[in-house]
């Protein structure tokens, strides 16, 4: 059984299709990466996948329950979905701890102390362990981006969706998310990332999916959607991310 | 912009920028330094003493003036805020509801009670309401009639300042609560309305000092000299003794209170700005 199966998704924004039928799956400690130009639906895609966007038809089952089933529990099925956003969208208001405890608490009902134990060990995890006590503005985009990871592992999920996780943060802290992101793929977590780094979709990915369009153009394993595409639109989009001065126009 | 030609030799040179903002600046000194001895030159002082720092009359608003009329003003204040806080919370979730009907509703309540003076909301409050429901009984007797007039009026624009508030909060908190499982009115309780009340605390600080001024309103219901307010106090104070004093004392009254408050809401809003 797939972790995650997508049949014929559809999603409109009024007149605007942004996706036109998308068909994937990702099998259980697969790491797929979705990759695509700008505006060709890729976050669309992973926010319909935790019904932060509501599909206009198609089909989304994980692990083996339908969650586009008009009488599925979203909160519910949210809650086996973990979801890391671009811009970290940490609780201001609370210290990292708290961040990590306070969804453990409210809807998983697990006790004080029960959930600052799965908190802690989850910072360690990420190496933010010692920054339990500071509030997220204190912190580097970086160490936001890890302690977001942390709070949506403390909810035990299973299968990990990444929007552009470092589109947002300074070069130099890219590769401090990207390595807590690997070792995650490591140990077996089921991924769904969309994501503009090719270096890691190359060495980490099962699966890279191409989108342009709202479609998906091209699919399979990086060894041959990145180093030896089969479609033009493919070519085109990678010759300009991969060397992007001399193809400049 | 008369550049360039200004420092011709055959033409006078006129007066440069800086020079002629100095001449506008002594100008502005000089008028001011003219009003003032005006008026302290005309004003008759032996009766403007009498009038408004008449010390045996002030000893006469004392200690009343603190322990009844400032007393009551707190009291009639608090809970008028308490009452318009919790309305205005509730409203302002209406007013965001995804149900059209409490959109509607809160959307007309608000416009209602912003465009009504606060004096006729007491009018209808002290003469409209008993008149059409003859067993009608606030709880605190006068108290608790205040507190929901004077409540009334503040929640339509603490409704206001509260939507603002939540609508400040960005929409991936919101998001980031619901992909953890929360329920929309769990992410409302838990993370999104903390966030909103911290962005309008100086708002609603403000609010409170407005509120301070509108209790003196008060008097329309007719208070007795037990449940008297500072104005109140103040002008009977100074009808009976026929002298401003009394009314200096009460101005002064308010003045203690919204004064430190109005320090409050310039310091937190300095916070807020460093903190962005």
């Amino acid at each position: 059984m797939s972790a995650v199966q997508i049949d014929g998704l559809h999603k409109s924004f009024g007149t605007l299709e942004v996706l036109k039928g998308i068909d994937a799956t990702v099998e259980s400690g697969e790491v797929v990466c979705v990759i695509g130009p700008s505006g060709s639906g890729k976050s669309t895609l992973l926010r319909c996948v935790n019904l932060l966007e509501q599909p206009n038809s198609g089909k989304i089952v994980v692990n083996g329950v339908e969650i586009t089933d008009r009488d599925c529990d979203i909160d519910a099925a949210r809650r086996r979905v973990g979801m890391v956003f671009q811009q970290f969208n940490l609780f201001q208001h609370l210290t990292v701890l708290d961040n990590l405890t306070i969804a453990q608490r409210k809807v998983l009902k697990r006790d004080k102390a029960e959930a600052q134990r799965v908190a802690i060990e989850n910072l360690e995890k990420v190496g933010v362990a010692d920054k339990a006590k500071s509030y997220p503005a204190q912190l580097s985009g970086g160490q936001q981006q890890r302690v977001a990871i942390a709070r949506a592992l403390s909810m035990g999920p299973e299968v990990m969706l990444f929007d552009e996780p470092t589109s947002a943060l300074d070069p130099e802290l890219v590769g401090e998310v990207l390595g807590v992101m690997r070792r995650l793929a490591d140990e077996g977590m089921t991924m769904l990332v969309v994501t503009h780094e090719m270096q890691f979709a190359r060495e980490v990915a099962d699966k890279v999916l191409f989108m342009d369009g709202g479609v998906v153009v091209e699919q399979g394993p990086p060894s041959q959607v990145i180093a030896a595409p089969q479609q033009e639109r493919t070519k085109t989009f990678l010759a300009r991310v991969l060397d992007p001065i001399s193809r400049s126009e | 912009m008369s550049h360039g030609q200004e420092v011709g030799p055959v033409t006078r040179a006129r007066l440069s920028p800086r020079k002629r903002q100095q001449v506008s600046r002594g100008v502005q000194y000089a008028i001011f330094a003219a009003a003032v001895l005006f008026i302290a030159l005309s004003a008759d002082w032996k009766a403007v003493v009498e009038n408004f720092a008449d010390l045996d009359v002030a000893k006469e608003a004392f200690p009343e003036l603190i322990t009844i009329a400032l007393k009551n003003t707190v009291i009639y204040t608090l809970s008028a805020y308490v009452v318009g806080f919790i309305l205005g919370l509730v409203v302002a979730l209406a007013r965001l509801s995804s149900i059209a009907v409490y959109r509607g509703f809160a959307l007309a309540y608000i416009e209602v009670f912003r465009g009504l003076p606060a004096l006729v909301v007491f009018l209808i409050f002290g003469f409209g309401l008993p008149v059409a429901f003859p067993g009608l009984k606030f709880p605190f007797d006068q108290y608790g009639t205040v507190a929901v007039a004077l409540g009334l009026v503040a929640s339509a624009y603490m409704a206001e300042t509260f939507r603002a508030g939540i609508q400040a909060v960005p929409r991936g908190q919101m998001e980031a609560a619901r992909s953890l499982g929360m329920s929309h009115t769990r992410a409302m309780v838990s993370i999104v309305i903390p966030q909103a009340l911290r962005i309008v605390i100086p708002p609603l600080t403000n609010e409170l000092i407005l509120l301070f001024k509108d209790s003196s309103l008060v008097f329309v219901l007719g208070v007795t000299s037990l449940t008297t307010e500072l104005s109140k106090f103040g002008g009977d104070l100074a009808t009976e003794y026929a002298d401003s004093t009394p009314l200096i004392l009460a101005g002064a009254a308010y003045l203690v209170i919204t004064l430190p408050l109005g320090y409050v809401v310039r310091r937190l809003e300095a916070q807020q700005q460093k903190a962005r």
